[in-house]
C-alpha cells in the first residue's frame, strides 16, 4: 500500500491524512489529554528528541546527497560546499537568515561557474 | 412604582450588555494582538521554509491540492518533509505513518507544556483540542515567549489569533509558490529546493537542547544517505532509529562520565 498503490484521487488524500495528519495530531491530542507536565529532563524525552532529530536529519542528508529535479543536475560537491558554507556561517555566530543567504549565494555562484 | 422597577430592570440589562460588549471588545483586541504576532521574525523564517517546501512537494509529484492539504492538516514542517521523503522512497502507508509519528512525538511534550499557560478556569476542553492542532515549533516558540504577558482569561483568544493565522497564511503561501514555480527558471528553482535542507540543517542544530541532539543530527545526516543506498525503502526509519539510539547512548555515557568527574 504505497502512495501510488491506487488510481483514485482520494487515495493520495487518505494516505496524507492517515500517515500525515493522524500520525501528527494524535500526539497533540494526547498532549491535551495528559495535561500535566512531563518533566522536561526525563530520559525518555531525550531519547524521543534524539530519534526525531535523527529522522529529520536523515531526510535532510538525502535531500542534499540524493536530491531530485534541478538540484540533482548540480554536482554533489557544490551542494555539499553550499550547505557547509551556510551551516558554518550560522555556527560562527551568524543569524539563521544569514546562514541561509550564504548557502543560497554559494549555490548561485557555483551554478554560474559550472 | 411599576415604572420605577421597569426602569431599574432596563438599567440592569443595559449594564449587562455594556459589560458583554466590553468583554467582546477585549477578546477581539487580544485576538488581533495574537494575529499580529503571526507576522514576526520567526514567522518570516517559517514562511521562507514553506516557500522551499512548495518546490519540494511539486518536484516529488504532489499536486497543488495535495500539497496545501499537507500543510493545513499535518501542520508540522518536519513531519511533512519526512512524509515527502517516505513517499519518495516508496514506503507503504504504515511505514510512512510510523516514520511521521516518530518525527512528531515531540509535539506531545510541547503541547503539554503549553496547555497550562493557555488554560484559564473557564476554558473548555474542546477549545484546547482545536487549538492544539496549531502547535508546531514556530507558534510554540512565539507563544511560550509572549503568552505570559497576556491576561490569563485572554490567552486562548491570543493563541486563536496566532496559531490558525500561521496555518492559513502558510497554506495559502505554499499554494501560491507552487503555482508560480512553473514559471521559474531552473536556477531559481534549484535555489528554492535548496531552502528546505539548509533551513533544517540550521534550525535542528539551533533547537537541540542537549549535546545529544547535535550528535543525533550529525548521525542522521550521514546515515540517511548511507541507508538510502543499502535499504532504500526503510532508509528513514533505519537512520532515525539507529542515529537516535546512538545519540542517546552518547548521552548516557556522557552523563555517567560527568557524574564520575563530580
Amino acid at each position: 500500500m504505497t502512495f501510488h498503490a491506487f488510481e483514485g484521487w482520494w487515495w493520495h488524500f487518505l494516505f496524507i491524512f492517515v500517515a500525515g495528519a493522524i500520525a501528527t495530531d494524535s500526539w497533540r491530542f494526547l498532549g491535551v489529554a495528559f495535561g500535566e507536565r512531563i518533566p522536561e529532563k526525563s530520559e525518555a524525552l531525550v531519547l524521543v528528541r534524539c530519534i526525531a532529530t535523527a529522522l529529520v536529519a536523515a531526510v535532510i542528508g538525502n535531500l542534499i546527497v540524493f536530491p531530485s529535479g534541478t538540484l540533482a543536475e548540480l554536482p554533489l560537491g557544490l551542494r555539499l560546499a553550499a550547505a557547509a558554507a551556510g551551516f558554518g556561517t550560522f555556527l560562527a555566530g551568524g543569524h539563521m537568515l544569514l546562514g541561509i543567504a550564504v548557502a543560497e549565494a554559494m549555490l548561485a555562484i557555483g551554478m554560474m561557474l559550472v | 412604582m411599576a415604572s420605577r422597577s421597569r426602569d431599574l430592570a432596563e438599567r440592569a440589562i443595559a449594564a449587562v450588555m455594556a459589560d458583554q460588549i466590553r468583554s467582546i471588545a477585549r477578546t477581539r483586541t487580544w485576538y488581533f494582538r495574537g494575529l499580529r504576532a503571526a507576522f514576526s521574525l520567526p514567522a518570516l523564517i517559517l514562511a521562507s521554509a514553506h516557500v522551499g517546501f512548495a518546490g519540494l512537494a511539486k518536484e516529488f509529484g504532489f499536486s497543488l491540492a495535495e500539497t496545501m492539504f499537507m500543510i493545513g492538516f499535518v501542520w508540522a514542517l518536519p513531519a511533512n518533509v519526512v512524509l515527502v521523503g517516505a513517499v519518495a522512497s516508496g514506503a507503504t502507508l504504515w511505514g510512512a505513518a510510523f516514520a511521521v509519528a516518530l518525527s512528531s512525538v515531540r509535539l506531545m511534550p510541547m503541547v503539554v507544556s503549553l496547555i497550562p499557560e493557555l488554560r484559564a478556569k473557564q476554558t473548555r476542553k474542546w477549545v484546547l483540542y482545536l487549538l492544539s492542532h496549531c502547535v508546531a515549533v514556530t507558534s510554540w516558540v512565539i507563544a511560550m515567549e509572549r503568552i505570559r504577558k497576556v491576561p490569563l482569561d485572554m490567552r486562548t483568544a491570543y493563541y486563536a489569533g496566532l496559531g490558525p493565522t500561521l496555518v492559513i497564511v502558510n497554506t495559502l503561501l505554499t499554494g501560491m509558490v507552487y503555482v508560480l514555480v512553473e514559471r521559474l527558471p531552473p536556477s531559481i528553482m534549484a535555489g528554492l529546493l535548496f531552502l528546505t535542507p539548509i533551513y533544517f540543517l540550521i534550525s535542528l542544530w539551533g533547537s537541540a537542547r542537549e549535546r545529544a541532539g547535535k550528535v543525533a543530527m550529525v548521525l542522521g545526516v550521514g546515515l540517511g544517505p548511507a541507508f538510502h543506498v543499502v535499504v532504500p525503502q526503510f532508509d528513514l526509519l533505519a537512520a532515525g532509529l539507529s542515529g537516535g539510539f546512538g545519540a542517546f547512548l552518547f548521552h548516557l555515557f556522557h552523563k555517567a562520565r560527568q557524574r564520575q568527574a563530580a
